[in-house]
């Protein structure tokens, strides 16, 4: 039998103690999750022993009318969201990668901006300038998700800004002075040159402004009236009234649709060669 | 890069788009509850920007207590409670945090990714969902107080009934159940930072000390501490600001009285219908947050430019 290999001064990963603090840590993040999902198939409606094995708990939030309004608004926001994010995005990303100009420091801090400040603060201001502009109300379906949208997208943008211009930071100039040495366009040489190049960018952007969209609360909270309930509002608002596993269910739904959206970009970002760049 | 001038048309045409939805969308809002914040109500939904300072001086305005002669300044309160719970929750993240990202850190390079994806996945988990599954650990009859129970009773067991019976602990609707609801949801942003300003950290800048003589200890507070500085500091506003503004925890975790400002702010807004009041708040919590950056940007300097003398 071979014996382990005694544990070398710089192997701190492998003493007891950093890995217990590991592993309380992860129990501490994990167990309240798994608690949740776990009481989505508990047979019993309260929640407080989990009871056998059923699945109608998510028959009947599947069934549920206004939780199927609320996913199909939810999804329509990310999906519009997200497009405009993208191009909007790109653009941004492009802007300042490509030109000096004058106060870009500040127009770079602008950018981040949306990021950086509460959320409560971004979602009270939209909520009186929608008031105060008289945005149109009670428009139907889907243009009265019109508000969310435009206030993710307010939100989502400077993520895939900085997401794509990571990705462009690696970018080979010479590529481009050879399009345009062989004679292609300035608008060539973006669509065929830059564009591909930035894709896995645009792609992991994209997804990252998908889930921001599809998991915002506070944001929405504020934007949305009351024919334009999202996904997470309404979760919010059975979590207030009664908590049964129903509420488990549908939130078991969104997080297996979060990770799985999540590890697609991450799996994408990856092979574009650098991490999502969160925190700087 | 190249100056704007060379190439006007791609310049503009690239750039307008998201500086028109950055200006509209964005910093108009905010221009908005500025405003907002020096006006005045008239009628229910009419508001008057007469430049008055009403609401400001409603933050520190001392509210009389009902039954005695004192007063107490709500609002100011409120304020500090919302910095005090913040800072404990960076405080307890960062304690908790830098083992996880030394632990991620010191992996071996197999590991280091799969690691790094359990602690940020949570992250990724919806914060209202995340929040919400705590209520059901930490009830009355939750999951904390069932593992609390269990090992009390094999106490009460072992010590022949000497401890009694098990009272669960009043763990929803309190204060603590906000800061752990916090620290739960805020810890993968912390560690983030930690460990990105651990990986430029060079494993022989660790072993030399060691070499030399220095114990663990010593390496770590020597060696580590100094050179994460960074990656510390970023930790810090990452969590400290999105702490300080959270609704959700109290919201959802906390009982009446955990309001915090975030929660206070959405009164105004919605049910008290004060929005002068609410708009002069949500300045406030702005200010605040555009000063610890900039704190956080002068101690970085001061930082960067003491490591140049040095």
């Amino acid at each position: 039998m071979a014996r382990k290999p005694a544990i070398a001064p710089l192997e701190y990963s492998r003493r007891w103690s950093l890995r217990s603090i590991f592993i309380a840590a992860l129990v501490f993040l994990y167990a309240p999750i798994f608690v949740l999902i776990a009481f989505s198939f508990s047979e019993s409606r309260r929640l407080i022993n989990i009871q056998g094995f059923t699945f109608d708990w998510y028959g009947k939030a599947l069934e549920n009318s206004d939780l199927q309004l609320a996913f199909a608004n939810s999804f329509t926001i990310a999906f519009l969201s997200t497009a405009i994010s993208v191009v909007l995005g790109a653009m941004t990303a492009l802007l300042l990668w490509r030109f000096r100009f004058p106060l870009k420091p500040v127009y770079e801090g602008v950018v981040v901006l949306p990021i950086v400040i509460p959320e409560i603060c971004l979602g009270v201001a939209l909520l009186a300038f929608f008031a105060r502009i008289d945005w149109p109300q009670g428009l139907p379906w889907p243009l009265n998700l019109s508000q969310i949208t435009v206030s993710h997208v307010a939100f989502s943008f400077p993520f895939v800004a900085m997401v794509v211009r990571a990705r462009l930071a690696n970018f080979n100039r010479e590529l481009e002075e050879a399009a345009k040495d062989l004679g292609a366009g300035e608008w060539p040489a973006i669509r065929d040159v830059i564009v591909p190049h930035m894709k896995p960018g645009l792609i992991a952007g994209g997804l990252l402004a998908f889930t921001l969209s599809l998991d915002d609360f506070v944001i929405t909270f504020f934007t949305s009236g009351p024919d334009t309930v999202t996904f997470p509002l309404k979760v919010y608002s059975m979590v207030r009234f009664s908590v049964t596993p129903e509420v488990n269910a549908a939130s078991t739904i969104l997080i297996v649709i979060t990770v799985v959206l999540t590890a697609l970009a991450m799996w994408l970002q990856g092979r574009s060669g650098k991490l999502p760049s969160m925190g700087h | 890069m190249e100056s704007w001038r060379r190439n006007r048309l791609v310049f503009f045409l690239v750039g307008l788009p998201p500086t028109f939805w950055l200006v509209f969308f964005f910093l108009a809002p905010l221009t908005i509850i500025a405003a907002f914040s020096f006006g005045e109500k008239v009628g229910v939904i009419d508001i008057d920007i007469t430049g008055t300072l009403d609401s400001y001086l409603r933050i520190f305005e001392c509210v009389p207590v009902a039954g005695s002669e004192g007063c107490t300044q709500v609002y100011l309160t409120i304020f500090w409670k919302s910095l005090w719970e913040a800072g404990l929750t960076t405080f307890i993240c960062i304690l908790v945090g830098f083992p996880l990202a030394l632990m991620i850190y010191f992996a071996s390079p197999r590991w280091k990714p799969w690691l790094l994806l359990l602690i940020v996945l949570p992250f990724w988990t919806n914060l209202l969902i995340r929040t919400y599954a705590l209520i059901v650990m930490l009830r009355g009859n939750g999951f904390i107080n069932k593992g609390l129970e269990a090992l009390w009773n094999g106490a009460d067991w072992l010590t022949f009934g000497a401890l009694g019976n098990f009272t669960p602990l009043e763990m929803m609707n309190t204060d603590f159940a906000v800061v752990f609801g916090m620290v739960y949801v805020f810890l993968p942003f912390t560690v983030l930072p930690l460990y990105a300003a651990l990986e430029r950290l060079d494993h022989s800048f660790i072993e030399a000390s060691l070499d030399l003589g220095a114990g663990h200890l010593r390496a770590f507070w020597t060696v580590i501490v100094p050179l994460a500085m960074p990656g510390i500091a970023s930790a810090l506003i990452i969590t400290f600001i999105p702490a300080l503004g959270t609704f959700l925890q109290p919201d959802l975790l906390g009982g009446t009285d955990s309001s915090l400002i975030a929660n206070v702010i959405e009164r105004q807004f919605r049910s008290a219908n004060d929005w002068p009041f609410g708009s002069a708040l949500s300045l406030m919590l702005l200010y605040i947050t555009f000063f610890v950056i900039a704190l956080q940007a002068f101690f970085s300097r001061r930082r960067q430019q003491h490591g140049r003398e040095v």
